[in-house]
């Protein structure tokens, strides 16, 4: 391996980590504040526990966050100094607006976990509020910035130099909006999905447990109203790719020529040389479809494009089919909770639900790992689509593996100790508890 | 004229970083080198009085990094190629800092447990500040070239010199006096742990003046163009009040008036900072990457000029509120 591979591997394990770190900073707090305002609402004392436990496992995954996007942040410059250099004048306000973004959650995050006594109840989970919105705000302005990568426009091109810039049309390039949506949702899918997966796991043990129920109700609630918008919004996020990144499209669909009618390959091994794809399921004239909406709709593939500039074609598309295919399935379970729910009022003594909801918890995660790949892998060669290969922009530092492995271990000795932090979190919560008459405990 | 206003508010950060961020790192030295009957209160003492500011205080940084590549985006890229290596043990110290510091919180298991993440907690809090201070040292030697568009003097330029090691020691001094007198506000309960913190204070800013006549004369040699801003123009009354400062905020911790002394001990590190950042003007990276060379198209450092001032009037008020409900002297 190369020094570039090894920066594109130290880049690549960074984000893919601090993503996990990233969308449960963005649900969490929703889940949290949901939980506080239950409770203001019907002083059910499980509530006020639940968003107490929910806060503490929202500090841990906080801190964890911060470091690791501190992290990149630095390494922003530490592995792309060419990129930073050329860029950063022209995608900095996304940045610092994040940074802002995530000062006031930092603060506001500081007065709800040690607020609880010196607060008045409404104040408090209005400072949780805060800490949601903030926490979507600096989501939205990084992917802004990842976005530009993608449909890098607010400049011009002269001799390879990127002149006449203009950081506001740079900041809301075509390519922003169904990135932004995409991701936001992606969070709430996957917290929600997540969370419910472990109060299903206890629940299994322990069907009455009205602490548990309580909090599989909010998470599940949360995860079958974002999935279905989440599925749309993917749907027009591969529009707008097509229309911005016919190479990235052609590369997820593994679509080597240019088609009318072109089918829907789903699985199936691409075959580069022949331009090929073997064993995959296919469904005639499918993606000039969802593409177009018209069966005839020609579909531009990646022989259109010079060989140089492909991405890893089997690697987008299998993580691309990945992240659907994910995706469907939480749709499948969002639709069986709501219709059991529908059916019956309750659902915590359905073990065959229980059961699949637990299966299904890292899969809000899959997908947004393997979305990130097909983001990010389908954009190459490129670090800005179109203009910057990612080789002109990688640090002159050798021996790139060293930080490389360095962090990976220091990554995954954090990942361990977290799960068993979060694990210990719900291990001791409480039995099973009749409803006592409201009481006020919060103050 | 803009990118003068964003290098100003770089250095202003960089001082609120190193008065909040900097003494919670102060603050873990103190954990680390608690020892005695009392050591495990004056732990205690110390996780309380960082708790809820901790993670705020840290995001100083984060505005830094992006002010610096926003608005100077080629001085940042330099800075990250020469100095690769100091950035990244910084960032691990980073890392191990915020995380050991949530586990010590969450991992209750045992005294042993905890004491492992407070050892793992102060490692981390004196490795970070040694390698700022090593890195702020780097950029001011005038080793670093950077010469045709390319960093000439490779990956240990700067920072492997008696200076550079000399602000290190600087910094981590200056750290540890910081948090002592902080210290000494937020046990005012407890006065036998007052006192500690008190004679923590005495000692480590008595310490500080020898290290500061030290990475002094050493930049004579070291770093000539800071030693030559730090000896003429605005400076020189500069030193002069530092020092008076300094000898302020001694007394007052021998006197045990805590508020005066917390004041006095802002303004000299205030001061310190001021000065450094006076001397190394208009240096980014001494000698090559100026604030006048290296900055952002005009139009990149107008926004920016805006969006810190919207930001700071979303965050200002949020801040004084965090202060105020756990710093406040009603708080307590």
């Amino acid at each position: 391996m190369n020094d570039l591979l090894f920066a594109r591997s130290q880049m690549a394990m960074s984000l893919a980590f601090h993503i996990v770190f990233a969308a449960l900073g963005i649900g969490m707090p929703l889940l949290m504040a949901i939980a506080e305002g239950l409770y203001l609402r019907t002083r059910h004392p499980e509530y006020l526990d639940l968003s107490k436990r929910w806060a503490r496992g929202t500090a841990i995954l906080f801190a964890v966050g911060a470091v690791s996007g501190t992290v990149l942040s630095f390494e922003l410059g530490l592995l792309w100094p060419g990129f930073m250099e050329k860029a950063g004048a022209i995608i900095g306000m996304p940045f610092s607006l994040e940074g802002f973004a995530f000062f006031t959650e930092a603060i506001f995050i500081g007065l709800y976990l040690y607020g609880w006594n010196r607060l008045s109840p409404f104040l408090h989970w209005l400072v949780g509020l805060v800490v949601c919105a903030s926490g979507i705000l600096s989501g939205i302005f990084v992917v802004m910035a990842n976005a530009w990568m993608n449909s890098p426009v607010g400049f011009k091109l002269v001799d390879g130099e990127m002149t006449d810039i203009d950081p506001i049309a740079a900041m809301l390039n075509p390519g922003g909006l169904h990135e932004v949506v995409h991701m936001t949702l992606a969070a709430f899918v996957a917290t929600g999905f997540a969370v419910a997966a472990v109060h299903a796991f206890f629940l299994l043990r322990n069907p009455t447990n009205r602490f548990h129920q309580r909090a599989l109700g909010i998470a599940l609630t949360v995860a079958c109203i974002s999935i279905p918008l989440q599925i749309v919004s993917g749907h027009q996020s591969a529009r707008a790719v097509a229309r911005l990144q016919p190479a990235k499209l052609a590369a997820m669909e593994a679509h080597y020529r240019t088609q009318t009618g072109a089918p829907l390959r789903i699985g199936g091994i691409p075959n580069d040389t022949m331009r090929t794809i073997d064993y995959a399921l296919s469904i005639p004239s499918g993606l000039s479809v969802l593409l177009t909406g018209n069966s005839n709709a020609t579909v531009v593939g990646l022989e259109e494009f010079p060989r140089h500039d492909w991405p890893n074609v089997r690697i987008v598309h299998w993580a691309f089919d990945l992240m659907v295919g994910s995706g469907m399935a939480m749709l499948a379970l969002a639709v069986w909770s709501v219709w059991l729910w529908y059916k019956r009022r309750r659902m915590a003594d359905h073990p065959r639900l229980l059961r699949a909801l637990v299966a299904a918890g890292p899969l809000g995660f899959v997908a947004i790992e393997t979305g990130w790949v097909v983001t990010e892998v389908g954009r190459q060669p490129w670090v800005i689509y179109g203009v910057m290969r990612t080789e002109e922009a990688v640090t002159p530092m050798p021996w790139i593996v060293v930080p490389f492995v360095t962090f990976t271990v220091l990554y995954v000795f954090l990942a361990v100790i977290v799960f068993f932090l979060l694990r210990r979190l719900f291990l001791d919560t409480p039995g099973s508890v009749a409803e006592p008459p409201p009481e006020r405990t919060h103050v | 004229m803009f990118e003068l206003s964003i290098a100003i508010s770089i250095g202003m950060f960089l001082i609120l970083y190193a008065l909040t961020g900097g003494a919670d790192f102060g603050a873990g030295m103190w954990d680390l080198l608690a020892v005695g009957p009392r050591a495990p209160r004056q732990r205690k003492a110390i996780a309380e009085a960082i708790g809820p500011i901790w993670e705020a205080n840290h995001v100083w940084l984060i505005l830094v990094v992006v002010l610096l590549f926003t608005g100077f985006p080629m001085g940042f890229s330099v800075m990250m190629i020469a100095l690769h290596i100091p950035l990244t043990v910084m960032l691990i110290g980073i890392v191990l800092r915020g995380s050991a510091y949530i586990f010590r919180k969450y991992d209750s298991r045992s005294e042993a447990t905890q004491r492992h993440w407070s050892t793992v907690f102060g490692i981390a809090c004196l490795v970070t500040p040694f390698s700022q201070g090593l890195i702020l040292g780097a950029l001011t030697t005038g080793q670093i070239r950077f010469v045709e568009g390319r960093v000439v003097t490779g990956f240990f330029a700067g920072w492997l010199t008696l200076f550079s090691l000399a602000c290190g020691i600087f910094a981590l001094g200056l750290f540890a006096f910081l948090a002592a007198t902080y210290l000494t506000l937020d046990t005012q309960d407890q006065p036998d742990l007052q006192n500690d913190f008190r004679l923590r204070a005495l000692w480590s800013g008595v310490t500080l003046a020898p290290i500061a006549g030290l990475v002094f004369l050493i930049a004579k040699q070291g770093a000539p163009e800071m030693y030559q801003g730090l000896t003429h123009g605005w400076d020189l009354p500069l030193l002069a009040w530092t020092g008076g400062l300094s000898i302020a905020a001694l007394a007052a911790l021998w006197r045990r008036w805590f508020s005066i002394a917390r004041a006095a001990a802002i303004g000299q590190v205030t001061l310190i900072l001021v000065g450094w950042c006076l001397a190394q003007y208009p240096y980014l990276v001494t000698p090559d990457v100026t604030v006048n060379n290296a900055h952002a198209p005009e139009i990149t450092l107008r926004l920016l000029v805006l969006t810190l001032s919207v930001g700071a009037v979303v965050l200002l008020p949020s801040l004084a509120y965090l202060f105020h409900m756990f710093k406040g002297e009603e708080s307590r």
